[in-house]
């Protein structure tokens, strides 16, 4: 019925179109048609990704700096490469780096998963307290995480005093920034807070794409709802957790803004994700060759663990 | 006895309770610091900073004030000097011994922010939809390359392109400007537009453009005719993404912008009243910021599961 009611509208329409347009693009076949609309999004993104891709490339050989543009440049060949790889506060940074992938990602993954099943149960409302638990993936990470320095105060912010309330130690008495064994947390809670909702979502997705009457069979087969959770929920909605944990590992292996408001690497360097590494070389001390080579190295890294995972999920898609 | 269809699946009315609660126990938990953040907005300096934090208070206009004027501290037989406070935010700063000397940065910042996320949104979004046009119907070399490399250019630290493109930038006069800012975040989004939209285009069936074809339409007007009508939902969802993404960008903005261009992102953190922040007014400057995104969370809700998933779930 569409059809038919769309080619009348269609016929009239086209009688509508001004013959100079319709001479000049009907003499495109779809191959220039196809190369028309893909070309501008492929210059884009080589212009204001690959060339500085490229040039990150080429600086990470050289001892360039970018505040003394005027100093002779020098082929320094793999020398910041060896350097890095062999520097201890670069491999700290990294195990901060993991600390942080690697428990936001379990607390988002559990949390999200957990809260996902019970918004599946359809409970009155569902709707409604779902949209409330999106809004922190939608604020702001920097002048949201900025604020989560007011709630962390010792003395007058909120957080310590709830935590205070409820553990009967006194507000005061535990600093979540200026500590360096619980700052690393301090930006794990932080993240989870905004994060959860969105592996929440990802879930919610897989758990909607189960058809029912997988579980019908299972109740003719008189499986128990334990048995059910395990054989079909899980299984069939992981694929989707999977999903969520590769966007949340690559966006958290980058983390630069919330982390950087929240504490800028400190107390010392103890949260001194890889990113602020970087920003600290790049920015504050300006060695351009230097950070461009560690630059490089971080993008391997992603890229290479990105696409190893990646297999991975399409392995368990195709099972 | 009920004889609803599903009925063997139906979760009972006391397990939906209990999930209920406990989803109600949570989104309760995560809201409290955005309550707490529109709360310190309208309290006074003295009220933002006392203990135990307090949740009951005189509400204050004075964080609002100060976000929005700067302000000069003078004697008080200077100000007897001066005639009736002009407007509200000269009165409350009066009390404090302080005339408003002018506005702050913080409407230019807005503005720029505005300016420049739904600039670039509008155009990843366009370029988005030609791409994942081009891609979903015509035979393209290397497709498959092609697409892998529009999506790989995400995973690069935003500090690692920073770098090259602030001394490109300052190369080509593009450093500090909006058009810089609104290039660099379609660049961005523009990555996302197209894996979105395809998933959305693919799903069009190609009936409708032959049918239109036959009929004596151009490829391009079934395009625009037939197909755009039809991905207005995942143009929806993608525009939606894109646009937060711009508009709470911190890390570009931080590094390349300095004071032309700025957003409001790395501008909040830094209103500082005397000695130290000025929490009322960094909370009103939040509170302001966040208005645009929750009225747009609330209003397209139901684009977002689709746009999150890649458009894999169907509706």
């Amino acid at each position: 019925m569409n059809d038919l009611s769309a080619t009348s509208q269609i016929a009239y329409q086209a009688a509508l179109v001004r013959p100079r347009v319709v001479r000049r693009i009907r003499g495109l076949s779809d191959q220039a048609l196809a190369w028309l609309f893909i070309t501008p999004t492929i210059v884009l993104l080589l212009a204001i990704n690959i060339f500085p891709l490229i040039w990150t490339i080429y600086l990470s050989f050289t001892n360039y700096r970018a505040n003394r543009p005027n100093v002779p440049m020098r082929w320094m060949g793999s020398d910041w490469y060896q350097s890095i790889l062999t520097d201890p506060d670069i491999w700290s940074a990294m195990q901060v780096t993991a600390h942080f992938v690697f428990w936001t990602v379990v607390i988002e993954t559990v949390l999200g998963f957990g809260l996902a099943f019970l918004i599946d149960k359809k409970f009155r409302g569902h709707g409604i307290w779902t949209t409330i638990i999106l809004l922190p993936m939608m604020l702001s990470p920097a002048v949201v995480g900025n604020f989560w320095t007011f709630l962390y105060q010792p003395q007058i912010g909120l957080f310590n005093y709830v935590v205070g309330f409820f553990t009967g130690n006194a507000a005061s008495s535990f600093q979540m920034l200026g500590d360096v064994r619980l700052s690393p947390w301090a930006i794990v809670i932080v993240d989870a807070w905004m994060w959860t909702p969105y592996v929440m979502l990802i879930c919610l997705a897989g758990l909607r794409s189960i058809p029912d009457y997988i579980y019908e069979a299972a109740e003719v087969d008189r499986a128990s709802k334990w048995r059910q959770f395990w054989s079909i929920t899980l299984p069939m909605a992981l694929p989707f957790i999977m999903l969520a944990v590769l966007f949340r590992g690559i966006e958290n292996f980058k983390m630069f803004d919330m982390v950087n408001l929240l504490t800028g690497g400190g107390p010392g360097s103890t949260t001194e994700v890889a990113s602020i590494t970087l920003k600290r070389a790049a920015f504050e001390s300006w060695r351009t060759g230097y950070s461009s080579a560690f630059a490089i190295i971080l993008f391997v890294t992603v890229f290479g663990l990105a696409n190893i995972y990646v297999k991975a999920l399409n392995r368990v898609k195709s099972r | 006895m009920s004889i609803a269809a599903h009925s063997v699946v139906e979760p009972t009315a006391g397990t939906r309770r209990f999930a209920g609660s406990l989803v109600m126990l949570y989104a309760v938990i995560t809201m409290i610091p955005l309550v707490w953040i529109v709360l310190t907005s309208f309290k006074s300096p003295d009220d933002a900073i006392s203990y135990p934090p307090k949740v009951v208070f005189q509400p204050s206009l004075e964080g609002y004030c100060n976000l929005v004027t700067t302000r000069s501290r003078q004697t008080p037989d200077f100000i007897q000097t001066l005639g009736p406070p002009q407007g509200l935010c000269d009165g409350i700063a009066r009390d404090r011994n302080m005339v408003v000397a002018g506005p702050s940065n913080y409407v230019p910042r807005f503005i720029n922010s505005l300016i420049i996320a739904f600039a670039s949104t509008v155009l990843a979004v366009a370029l988005g939809t030609l791409s994942a046009y081009g891609f979903s119907r015509f035979r393209v070399p290397l497709k498959d390359d092609l697409l892998f490399f529009i999506l790989s250019t995400r995973m690069m630290p935003p500090i690692a392109v920073a770098i090259p493109i602030y001394l490109m930038y300052r190369a080509i006069g593009l450093s500090d400007t909006r058009l810089g800012m609104i290039l660099l975040y379609t660049s961005v989004n523009v990555s996302l537009a197209v894996w979105l939209l395809k998933g959305f285009i693919d799903e069009i069936p190609r009936e409708y453009e032959e049918a239109a074809m036959i009929d004596g339409y151009t490829r391009f007007q079934a395009f625009v005719r037939v197909v755009l009508p039809q991905a207005t939902t995942g143009i929806a969802a993608t525009a939606i993404f894109c646009l937060i993404f711009a508009w709470n960008e911190y890390a570009f903005a931080v590094l390349l912008t300095s004071g032309n261009a700025q957003t409001a992102p790395p501008f909040i953190p830094i209103i500082i009243g005397e000695g130290g922040q000025d929490w009322p007014a960094v909370a009103a400057g939040t509170t302001l910021f966040l208005v645009p995104i929750v009225v747009f969370t609330v209003l397209l809700r139901r684009h977002l599961l689709r746009g999150i998933t890649f458009g894999a779930v169907r509706k």
